[in-house]
């Protein structure tokens, strides 16, 4: 099965043959490289930016205005921060034109610890992102998941944020891309650029099917009774982890991936936590003015009397950065016996 | 008066058609008589911030002139400042739009009571939405000249900005992507240079001789120009969008604009007496040369006057926008 690195390549083949993307850009995005993390290998309509992140979110702006279609990258999301007045008015584009203008275009950038990436490689960009109105923000957390929903983003008339946990770009899916060959070896060869000279590769798409996640559409990854996580991105097969142990253990958790942080799937998570009353939300952003601390709040609010247990959040440190020896990084963000611990505890709290 | 240091000698025959001449000081009238009326609500209290261009008329009136007007990329793009009334009327805007953005009315044809006054957005003439950040505009027009690049055509993308703000990365930025020798842009890089920030002089935040030496380091055609004088704007705006037009290459153009009323209503919006009057300096041309009385000049001041007085009150009595239409337009829909 296709890597996620290899589902986005796929998606964005799709996209520019299909949906009319004109531009896949960023730093060192075209060849020969096709991205520091090979996401934009062999596409046609790639290329290299100045090292100028301003530059690249006002020329995707720009390109978006003129009636163009792009897709532009962020190398890092840690260096994104300097652009964040122009995402500010790529959100309010749309609403202080009161509906005159909008801007369709795809921003990616990957986000998050797990390649020992130290302090500026190693960022999480969801609770900064999910600030700024006027964006959709989504994070898969599977291959497929990571195809469906770029499909998505590059249908869109709105500006989308499309954050790729770093460390689930080499992994494999478990599902399969609609149209990618059985063999993972195939697909490689298909795909993949080949290591040195690359300047004659040209790649061999397979013949891909549009499959699109609905953006705003959160996934049911394991049904449960006892206890809700709802988590995304490189948490969330630790979550699933987790509730596949404690299945062993005789507790029941249901699990939930947002895929989608705004619009997000509010039913979803209303639905389970009515059923199950105790809720863990996970994601490895610091803890303070988190995300998922946006999560607790509404459920507080909404869900008070279906709840047995005071929902929790386990989230990354709130430290200025995360260490690069191994000890600092898996004391920074949320771990596999963390999420697995923090169940068990919500699971078998009584008033 | 101080007399105009800048201005071409006044013996000089004027180089532009009589009708020509007329319109430009018709629309510099307009303008001016506008900015006014904006200038009087703010002070009456129908408006809560007042920001424009009293002062640059002489060089915003001919650059919508010849703007190339439309919408789409075969069209030119105006990523603008907000001192740029001038421009909206030369390109056929009427002044009323401009009194609704200031008294924030459900009416206001650029935001929709959501913006400040001088804050365009006018997608049906590709102006693209004037954003209060200083210099943002100069990050984002690469993107639209490189549409037009790729499309071909004679369509080219103009923006413009203050001196201060070029100072911000984002006018390195334009410089960058504008002059990559792989893919050099049709674009108009515009610096309206008045002097100063807000009171910061032009010695205290810039080093330059010229803001349009900045070009050369780039190996882009620049030049500096008076913009105080409608003529030389037309021209010189007219040979430098000819040649990014044709030659589908960056130019940038630095024009030497006065701030008649100060900065914004942030420093008093009061008329500033030492700095060259465009429009006055301009008059006494016309004047001088024939091609319209003194009667006739006040009598078109007097008839804007009034005019712009009446679109105030109707403006004025205009509902503000609902407050449950927050929500409307956080996203397009699809279209
Ligand atoms: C990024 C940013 N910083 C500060 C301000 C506040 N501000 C508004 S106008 C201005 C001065 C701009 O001077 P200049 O660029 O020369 O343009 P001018 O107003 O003189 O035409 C400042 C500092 C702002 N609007 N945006």
């Amino acid at each position: 099965m296709a890597n996620m690195a290899q589902a986005i390549r796929m998606a964005l083949h799709y996209a520019e043959e299909k949906l009319g993307v004109t531009d896949i850009f960023g730093e060192d995005v075209g060849a020969p490289l096709g991205g520091v993390f090979t996401c934009t290998q062999g596409l046609k309509t790639t290329w290299n930016s100045p090292l100028d992140e301003r530059g690249i979110i006002g020329a995707a702006m720009g390109i978006a205005m003129g009636g163009g279609r792009p897709v532009a990258e962020i190398q890092f999301c840690d260096y994104v921060y300097n652009t964040i007045d122009l995402l500010k008015l790529a959100g309010n584009t749309c609403w202080s034109s009161n509906g005159d203008w909008n801007l369709p275009m795809v921003v990616r950038t990957p986000v998050g610890s797990g390649i020992r990436g130290s302090i500026y490689h190693s960022h999480s960009f969801d609770a900064t992102m999910t600030h700024i109105p006027g964006w959709k923000v989504v994070m898969p957390s599977t291959p497929l998941d990571a195809y469906g929903l770029l499909i998505s983003a590059c249908k869109e008339q709105n500006p989308v944020m499309f954050l790729e946990p770093k460390a689930l770009l080499r992994v494999k899916g478990e599902e399969r891309i609609p149209g990618e060959p059985d063999d993972d070896r195939a697909l490689s060869k298909l795909i993949d650029a080949p290591l040195g000279d690359r300047s004659q590769w040209v790649p061999q798409w397979p013949q891909l099917e549009e499959y699109a996640v609905p953006i705003g559409k959160g996934k049911l990854v394991r049904e449960g009774t006892q206890v809700t996580v709802v988590s995304y991105g490189r948490t969330l097969p630790l979550c699933a982890r987790a509730a596949a142990t404690l299945a062993d253990e005789g507790l029941s958790v249901e699990v939930i991936d947002l895929r989608s942080l705004w619009p997000y799937d509010w039913e979803m998570i209303k639905s389970s936590v009515q059923k199950t009353g105790r809720v863990l939300f996970v994601n490895e952003d610091t803890e303070v003015t988190n995300f998922g601390e946006h999560l607790m709040r509404r459920t507080v609010e909404e869900l008070f009397y279906s709840l047995l247990a005071a929902p929790r959040l386990v989230a990354g440190k709130f430290v200025p950065g995360i260490g690069l020896a191994d000890t600092l990084e898996m004391a920074s963000v949320p771990q596999q016996n963390d999420i697995t611990t923090a169940l068990r505890t919500l699971a078998n709290e009584q008033p | 008066m101080s007399r105009p240091r800048l201005i071409k000698e006044s013996s000089a025959p004027l180089p532009l058609d009589r009708e020509l001449l007329v319109r430009i000081h018709d629309l510099m009238v307009k303008t001016r008589t506008l900015e006014e009326r904006l200038i009087q609500m703010y002070k009456q209290g129908h408006g809560y911030f007042w920001i424009g261009g009293p002062g640059e008329e002489a060089f915003n009136v001919p650059l919508g002139l010849l703007m190339k007007k439309g919408q789409g990329p075969e069209y030119d793009y105006l990523h603008a400042h907000y001192r740029q009334s001038g421009t909206l009327l030369a390109l056929g805007e009427e002044p009323i739009g401009a009194l609704r953005q200031m008294k924030n009315t459900a009416t206001d044809p650029y935001s929709g009571g959501r913006n400040f006054a001088g804050h365009f957005s006018l997608r049906k003439y590709n102006v693209a939405p004037v954003s209060s950040p200083i210099e943002v505009q100069y990050a984002i027009a690469p993107g639209t000249a490189m549409v037009q690049k790729r499309l071909g055509g004679d369509g080219i993308t103009i923006v413009t900005g203050g001196d201060a703000g070029t100072a911000e990365g984002d006018f390195a930025s334009c410089l960058v992507w504008s002059s990559r020798p792989a893919n050099p842009l049709p674009i108009l890089i515009i610096v309206t240079n008045n002097k100063w920030g807000i009171s910061t002089s032009g010695d205290g935040q810039h080093g330059e001789t010229r803001v349009s030496d900045r070009g050369k380091a780039f190996n882009i055609q620049s030049k500096t120009i008076n913009g105080n004088d409608p003529v030389e704007a037309y021209q010189e705006l007219k040979a430098a969008m000819e040649y990014v037009r044709k030659e589908r290459k960056p130019f940038l153009l630095e024009a030497m604009v006065s701030r008649l009323y100060g900065h914004s209503s942030a420093s008093g919006a009061n008329y500033v007496a030492d700095e060259v009057d465009c429009l006055k300096t301009f008059e006494a041309r016309l004047e001088q040369e024939g091609v319209l009385t003194r009667q006739q000049m006040d009598d078109l001041r007097n008839r804007y006057t009034e005019e712009m007085a009446a679109a105030a009150r109707t403006a004025r009595d205009e509902p503000l926008p609902a407050p449950e239409t927050i929500w409307k337009h956080i996203f397009a829909e699809d279209k």
